[in-house]
């Protein structure tokens, strides 16, 4: 079960993973995301599904080694088991030809819109896209994500790759070309959501942004998820995790993420210690 | 004889004791931890009867004629009978009594509400405390598990038809053991990583350990049903499929009620507000009272409060008790007396030095400027009239607002059905409660597919899932059987 058949490094730090899973394959659409726990005694967290070949039988998740359980992930080798995966979850993009969008991406969050860039672009969308990313080591599916937008802004914090800069930079020279934009599709760090979101706000471009808090089963039964979102109470794991950027309380939700700082800390420590009790 | 013992012949007792020196013999409590020392860990409260105990315990039982305790229980275990085998020392046969009528003894014998079912109308509870009915069952069980006396009861010839369940909860269980054995092929669809449902992500360790949960299930499996884990009907696969594609010809629905409901108050989207199944699932099923060795954290702070009064609001506020806190407060907005908790657990948490506050509202939780949480407002309640289902309402005291210094606070004041099956499957109808409808039968709207418990009920306990999952076993059995008529070549 949930085999590791490809490992493909993006970065120093984040790795692509294609997993044997053929019934989520079967069901998969953009902005679907999985649970997955790496071993039994392991953490869930949710994953979205980058990619998916139903007749492979598996699903593509990319993830960023930042707490233990990612990093454990990110060691993992091709032919290692995950001990679950279990979707496809949440709501998918509802896609349609709306003209002319634009898609961005930041840091690992370019793997959550680049399936979203792909299919928008197979409906007929005219797609600019960004990634962000702080340096030119992670910057990730550049070629993916240009081979699916009309246009391609990279930017990264210290100019060592594209523009030098954020996200928004990017987004404001678009937004001042004066296209006739429909909408625009984010992810990535919760701060860059609530930059893009206050960025189209005055002009009403529709913004959707895809949230991946804190959540445990990814079935509406934990409510660790829960976000403020047009004043109502919503569970990001089967209400979203797609949601109109305007209308949610970023305030709430970036206090909730950093609930578990200390604890991720405390397992990250944990971690370097075993590891070095085995290399000892 | 008169007509009356013609139609209900006595049945001669085995105990010889006159009934009144039977009603004299106090009733035996169990063996339990001191609270001292049971707040700092998550083994099992109580250890239950051991074979004196039960032995003696035995001898309280009346023999009545006309058992009214097996009438008590949803499940009409036949509880005359498998007392008398306690007495007569063959425990092996008393537990196998019992499971004609309840695949789930060591989990019904630990989590029944025996005081308000069995229990409740036993007739040596009119003059003196009723039999110890749910420990002697208990007893057994567990006797059973020690000693690996199982063996699988008779499975009837395959009748060629297979049924999908949905949900490994204690209804799930049941359906799939009553269906198993009348020849069905059975697989269970679970959306968590491991079966059990509720059993094994919502009743503490310390109520419930898992590795009984584990023994029960491994005797469904052992009648020859499968379960696969990691699936979500609705989502993996949906109903349609399940009949279409996959070839079952009935389901049933036993996927219970696990979304929390909230209070929709000023703060309780701070970090550490937590709804009581979050911190339930973390806890029980992934294990973070063994963090850092599992890798799922809890933060709880130093003055826990806990919303609400039913037995989820009890494993809620004990589990915190388990995280050494200085304080942890269970918060209910009625009297002691329409708390719908099982008088045990509520006796068990006091004796555990958790607080009670009772008529106290939640109308706000405070934060810090760091997002913590500084203090959590309530507001006095008195009891008004009694609302529909005879509770009394209450009601706010105008001016009795009032602070308490809390830094954690846990929602406990009830779940709903998922919503994702109902949303996925065309023509089943539902509730405006999110509910699933049914009829007596657990029919639902939607033709084969069968549902009970709590996704029907909204909230209920396990013995009631237990009694609709046998209910639905019933209806499942006969629509399959007539569809088997149906579709019968015809002879000759």
């Amino acid at each position: 079960m949930y085999v590791i058949h490809r490992r493909t490094p993006l970065s120093s730090a984040i790795t692509a993973l294609e997993v044997e899973a053929p019934l989520i394959a079967r069901k998969r659409k953009p902005g679907n995301f999985v649970i997955v726990r790496p071993t039994a005694t392991g953490e869930r967290i949710p994953l979205t599904i980058v990619e998916s070949d139903s007749e492979r039988g598996t699903i593509t998740l990319i993830v960023q080694a930042i707490g233990k359980t990612t990093q454990l992930i990110h060691t993992m080798k091709e032919g290692d088991e995950f001990e679950d995966v279990v979707g496809p979850l949440g709501e998918p993009t509802p896609i349609e030809n709306y003209g002319k969008v634009v898609c961005v991406g930041g840091g690992v969050g370019t793997a959550v819109v680049y399936p979203m860039a792909k299919a928008l672009k197979a409906a007929g969308n005219k797609v600019i896209s960004i990634i962000g990313a702080q340096n030119s080591d992670t910057v990730i599916l550049e070629k993916e994500m240009s081979a699916v937008s009309d246009e391609l802004f990279v930017t990264t914090d210290d100019g060592s790759r594209g523009i030098k800069g954020f996200v928004t930079q990017a987004l404001g020279e678009i937004m001042e070309r004066g296209d006739d934009i429909h909408s625009v599709y984010a992810t990535g760090p919760l701060p860059m959501m609530r930059a893009v979101a206050n960025q189209t706000r005055g002009s009403g471009i529709r913004t959707v942004v895809s949230l991946n808090p804190i959540m445990m089963d990814g079935t509406g039964m934990c409510g660790a998820c829960r976000v403020t979102v047009g004043g109502k109470l919503k569970f990001a794991c089967v209400d979203g995790p797609e949601f109109d950027a305007h209308e949610i309380n970023f305030e709430e939700l970036i206090a909730r993420n950093k609930n578990y700082m200390n604890q991720e800390r405390e397992a990250m420590e944990t971690l370097k210690q075993e590891h070095q009790c085995q290399a000892g | 004889m008169s007509r009356n013992h013609v139609s209900k012949p006595k049945v001669e007792k085995i105990i010889p004791l006159k009934p009144r020196e039977r009603m004299q013999i106090p009733r035996h409590a169990p063996i339990e931890q001191d609270p001292g020392c049971r707040i700092n860990n998550f083994s099992e409260v109580s250890d239950g009867f051991n074979v004196e105990l039960a032995s003696e315990e035995a001898l309280r039982c009346l023999e009545c004629n006309d058992p009214v305790c097996t009438k008590g229980c949803p499940v009409n275990v036949d509880i005359r009978s498998f007392i008398g085998l306690i007495y007569q020392k063959d425990y092996q046969g008393a537990i196998n009594k019992i499971r004609e009528s309840n695949y789930l003894p060591a989990i019904c014998g630990r989590v029944c509400p025996q005081e308000s079912l069995c229990e409740s109308v036993c007739l040596v509870g009119k003059k003196n405390e009723p039999l110890a009915i749910g420990k002697l069952e208990r007893f057994v069980a567990d006797y059973e598990i020690n000693t690996g006396g199982f063996t699988p009861p008779k499975v009837d010839e395959s009748k060629g038809q297979s049924v999908a369940v949905v949900g490994s909860g204690p209804g799930g269980l049941t359906v799939s053991a009553e269906l198993a054995q009348r020849g069905y092929a059975v697989t269970i669809f679970e959306a968590l990583h491991e079966a059990g449902g509720v059993l094994k992500f919502g009743i503490p360790e310390f109520r419930l350990p898992k590795h009984i949960v584990d023994a029960e299930i491994d005797r469904v499996k052992a009648l020859g049903v499968k379960i696969e884990t990691n699936v979500i009907i609705g989502r993996t696969l949906t109903i349609d499929e399940l009949f279409e594609e996959m070839g079952f010809e009935a389901v049933y629905l036993g996927t219970g009620a696990g979304s929390p409901r909230f209070l929709n108050i000023p703060g309780e989207n701070l970090g550490d507000v937590y709804s009581a199944s979050e911190l339930l699932t973390r806890v029980n099923l992934m294990k973070a009272y063994k963090f850092p060795e599992y890798d799922t954290p809890l933060k709880l702070g130093k003055r826990i409060a806990v919303i609400g009064g039913g037995d989820v609001a009890m494993d809620a506020v004990r589990t915190s008790k388990r995280f050494n806190p200085e304080k942890a407060i269970l918060l209910y907005r009625r009297s002691r007396d329409e708390m719908p908790a099982r008088a045990e657990e509520v006796h068990h948490a006091e004796e555990e030095g958790v607080e009670f506050h009772f008529l106290t509202n939640p109308v706000e939780i405070h934060g810090n400027e760091d997002g913590s949480i500084r203090a959590i407002e309530c507001q006095k309640m008195e009891l008004g009239e009694p609302d529909e289902q005879g509770r009394r309402r209450p009601v706010p005291i105008e001016g009795s607002n009032f602070m308490m210094d809390v830094d954690t606070v846990v929602m406990a004041i009830g779940q709903k059905p998922n919503p994702i099956i109902q949303q996925t499957t065309p023509g089943l109808e539902t509730s405006g409660w999110g509910t699933v409808i049914v009829d007596g039968n657990g029919s639902t709207s939607r033709e084969g597919v069968f549902a009970g418990g709590d996704i029907s009920r909204g909230g209920a306990t396990v013995i009631q899932a237990v009694a609709d999952g046998k209910q639905a076993s019933r209806s499942i059995d006969t629509y399959l059987t007539e569809k088997r008529m149906e579709e019968a070549p015809v002879q000759n």
